[in-house]
């Protein structure tokens, strides 16, 4: 028993993106013979990828890296010719993220999607956005990253579409194709630079031999301009809010795993790829000097400010429920940027040595973005399967015409209430464990961020209190009238990310030691990376 | 939409065996020359559409069933993945080349630098090129059929 | 050793002309050209990077030997294509749906129903 999990343990790497890959192209044949064992079959999938996602989580949080070479036992290392795989801290965190999100949605539609045509290519395509988000959370070479992104924006722009009959879906997803394709384009860009410079396109041998010249700079600058275009950073989100309300509710549950991966995408060029360049200086004025990591992450955070502000008070006057909880979504992604954005400015060189360290409360403003980005997916989630459950009840999104829920739909509303708190930052939930942490560390940064943090979490709470009011107390509306609770497979979804919520908000020190801070390490640590694939160099 | 003329079906049918010939043989000599998979599709993929051109939509849906392009599709990516969990089986690692300087077909190991092609070396290189050609062919060809068949239906319900 | 700058001043103006294209065109079917444009450019500057002085292609079949041109950029190029080939399918039927809902394909008149 204990050969076979180690077995499986070695080759996880490869399974966790071929097993959903594979269940994809079986789904429509499976399809063919009945309806009920195509459900079952999908959810047997997704649950099956989990257990590979556990065993090698576990694996890599207590043994270190992990790397897979696809094709070949002995690879070479003198050059790296082979595509590899590597698993640090980080990649171990998102995939975490990344395969709670799908089993989530797949047992919601069970219920939701029952009486759609087309059902198994909603499936089919479900499944190859999870074999995307894997695979681009697990890789180590830039190409590969770049394949596994266009997989994913292509399968989820389909998936937005979904409901052709309907104007406001179609025009959603070919906005969100359009700002997809530019930005992977531009990725590949920036792969082209360099390749041709480096003569390599794994990660750990550009990081190796990585300057910063004028082309590294053009590369630099290309790479996050697109990745966080991706990731919905103002000025770029306006594509945000039309395509998570434009899409089914769980697909935008999906969806949010692809945007918190873009997100990855960000750290993974500027920690580990640019690591070694973090402190050359590029001018100094007398005795203060710039530096990149001075500049990106002043650049980082006037951006988070910006996304935090214009997310917030667009969702103040929106009157549609999901578009409201898309731009609660973008200032929450300015949150995380916040976090990240002002531990990166705190680099510096102590008196005395010549190595670089990241202050204190720059380690700890780190702790809390990362932190934060698996608050964020777990609530941002549940609020949309609670508005996707109000709309299977009541086939209404405008806030207007809805009134008086709470007497029909007992069990919907306790679900928002705990996603309301969480998504504002109250205690008992996550949300206040993550949010104080980027408190405390930006207060120490600059105060006039931290301000600007607790305002606009006030305001939040006061937009999600005065939907909470209109939509669920009150008296009833005649249009609403006879509504049903939703079906059990749609509660027993929103059950599971709500107890995931309490669960992390009553125990943060647990969650903190045991997969934050693995994640937070292996982010410091470039030069860890660079040496389990070339070896100690 | 509907056909051309006579002459233009008569030719059309004709050239189109030439065409699927052609396309057959860059897929089949992927190893050796450049080509393989997708390049071989695409060309058998445009000599299929050259029919549905010819011949009109309405005529060409009546032939072929869209179900069945499915069902084509969804075995070519079933190979290239069974073939790539077969290697994971059998020799140690995701995607090993498995048959290479074996017992089965594709064995054979050609000498070093500059030689005349042999068919039947690089071991699983040309199973998976079948099944990506296969995939290819069916997907181009189901997106300009359900494509043409959908401009018909414009002016009346939907799809 | 000016005309070996060629290719890299044609990628410039590719993506160029291709990014203007989506900005500033209001047709929906010229933003989906532009974006075919940017496609080719990135394409061009891939194969670009592989290219030796005097070199033959990179293929062992009967080969007259001498210095081979890379052809690690060629296999990524391709891959590049076909996913070209799949966005461009997927955007166009995007373009088929919109024009059947809001009958006119300029990009000003079609909104979603905002607030």
């Amino acid at each position: 028993m204990n050969d076979i999990l180690s077995i499986l343990i070695n080759h996880s790497p490869a399974l966790i993106v071929a097993v959903p890959l594979f269940g994809a192209f079986l789904t429509p044949l499976v399809g063919m013979i009945n309806d009920k064992i195509r459900n079952i079959f999908v959810i047997f999938i997704t649950l099956l990828t989990g257990f590979f996602t556990v065993i090698l989580v576990n694996e890599v949080f207590t043994n270190g890296i992990k790397t897979y070479c696809f094709g070949a036992e002995n690879p070479s290392v003198n050059p790296v010719v082979r595509i590899f795989f590597e698993i640090d801290g980080m990649s171990a965190f998102m995939a975490l993220i990344a395969v709670i999100l799908p089993i989530v949605a797949v047992i919601y539609s069970w219920g939701f999607a029952k009486e759609e045509t087309g059902q198994s290519k909603y499936y089919t395509l479900i499944l190859l956005m999870t074999a995307g988000i894997l695979g681009m959370v697990l890789t180590g070479d830039m190409f590969n990253f770049f394949v596994f992104l266009e997989i994913t924006s292509i399968s989820s722009a389909a998936l937005v579409a979904f409901w052709t009959n309907k104007k406001n879906s179609v025009q959603a997803a070919f906005k969100y194709i359009v700002i997809s394709s530019i930005g992977a384009l531009m990725v590949l860009f920036a792969v082209a630079i360099f390749y041709g410079q480096y003569n390599a396109l794994n990660m750990a041998v550009i990081a190796n031999n990585i300057g910063f010249g004028f082309l590294d700079k053009i590369a630099l600058v290309v790479l996050i301009a697109a990745l966080t275009m991706k990731a919905a950073i103002a000025p770029m989100h306006m594509w945000l809010p039309d395509a998570y309300s434009g899409a089914p509710s769980p697909v935008t549950v999906v969806i949010v795993g692809t945007t918190l991966a873009s997100l990855y995408g960000v750290f993974r060029v500027v920690f580990t790829i640019y690591g070694k360049q973090f402190l050359t200086i590029l001018r100094s004025f007398g005795d203060f000097a710039v530096t990149p990591s001075l500049l990106i992450g002043v650049f980082i955070v006037v951006l988070a400010v910006l996304t935090i502000v214009i997310g917030v008070f667009m969702a103040l006057k929106s009157n549609d429920f999901k578009r409201m909880i898309g731009y609660a979504a973008v200032a929450e992604i300015g949150y995380m940027i916040l976090a990240v954005g002002s531990a990166i400015s705190t680099y510096f060189i102590p008196t005395g040595t010549t190595t670089v360290t990241m202050a204190e409360h720059g380690k700890m403003a780190l702790t809390g973005g990362i932190f934060h980005m698996i608050n964020d997916a777990l609530d941002i989630g549940l609020l949309f399967l609670v508005a996707g459950a109000v709309y299977y009840a009541t086939k209404e999104t405008s806030l207007n015409k809805l009134g008086g829920l709470s007497r029909k739909m007992k069990y919907t509303t306790v679900f928002f209430l705990i996603g309301l708190f969480a998504v504002s930052g109250l205690p008992p939930m996550n949300g206040f464990a993550s949010k104080l942490i980027i408190y405390q560390s930006t207060y120490q940064v600059n105060p006039i961020l931290a301000i600007v943090a607790i305002l606009c979490s006030i305001m939040l709470l006061a937009v999600f209190v005065k939907v909470f009011h209109s939509a669920f107390l009150g008296p009833e509306i005649s249009s609403t009238k006879n509504v049903k609770e939703v079906p059990k497979s749609m509660l027993i979804a929103m059950g599971i990310l709500a107890a995931l919520i309490i669960f992390f908000g009553l125990f943060p020190e647990f969650v903190i030691t045991n997969i934050v801070e693995p994640a937070k390490n292996a982010l410091l640590n470039s030069s860890e990376y660079i040496s389990a694939i070339l070896g100690g160099v | 939409m509907s056909g051309m003329s006579k002459i233009v079906k008569t030719i059309s049918s004709i050239a189109f065996p030439f065409v699927m010939i052609y396309g057959l043989y860059i897929i089949a000599h992927g190893h050796l020359t450049p080509g393989g998979g997708f390049q071989g599709g695409a060309i058998v993929a445009s000599g299929a559409a050259m029919i549905l051109v010819s011949y009109g939509s309405v005529w060409t849906m009546g032939k072929v069933k869209e179900k069945k392009l499915s069902i084509l599709e969804s075995t070519g990516a079933i190979v290239f993945i069974g073939t790539a969990i077969l290697g994971l089986l059998f020799a140690g690692v995701f995607f090993n080349n498995f048959l290479f300087d074996s017992n089965l077909i594709f064995n054979i190991v050609p000498v070093k630098g500059s030689t005349v092609g042999i068919l039947n070396s690089a071991g699983t290189l040309p199973i998976m090129n079948f099944a990506v050609g296969l995939k290819v062919v069916a997907g181009l060809f189901a997106i300009v059929l359900v494509m043409a068949y959908a401009t018909t239906k414009m002016g009346g319900g939907k799809k | 050793m000016m005309t070996f700058n060629i290719p890299y001043i044609a990628v410039i103006g590719l993506i160029l002309v291709g990014l203007i294209a989506v900005v500033f065109k209001r047709n929906l079917i010229k933003i989906v050209i532009g974006i075919t444009l940017i496609e080719s450019g990135v394409n061009l500057f891939l194969i670009t990077l592989g290219y030796r002085e005097n070199s033959i292609a990179p293929i062992y079949t009967s080969s007259p030997g001498g210095l081979m041109s890379l052809p690690v950029p060629q296999a990524l190029t391709l891959t590049s294509i076909v996913i070209g080939v799949a966005v461009l399918a997927l955007m166009i039927s995007f373009i088929v749906h919109i024009y059947r809902h809001y009958n006119t394909l300029d990009a000003s008149k079609i909104r979603g129903d905002e607030e």
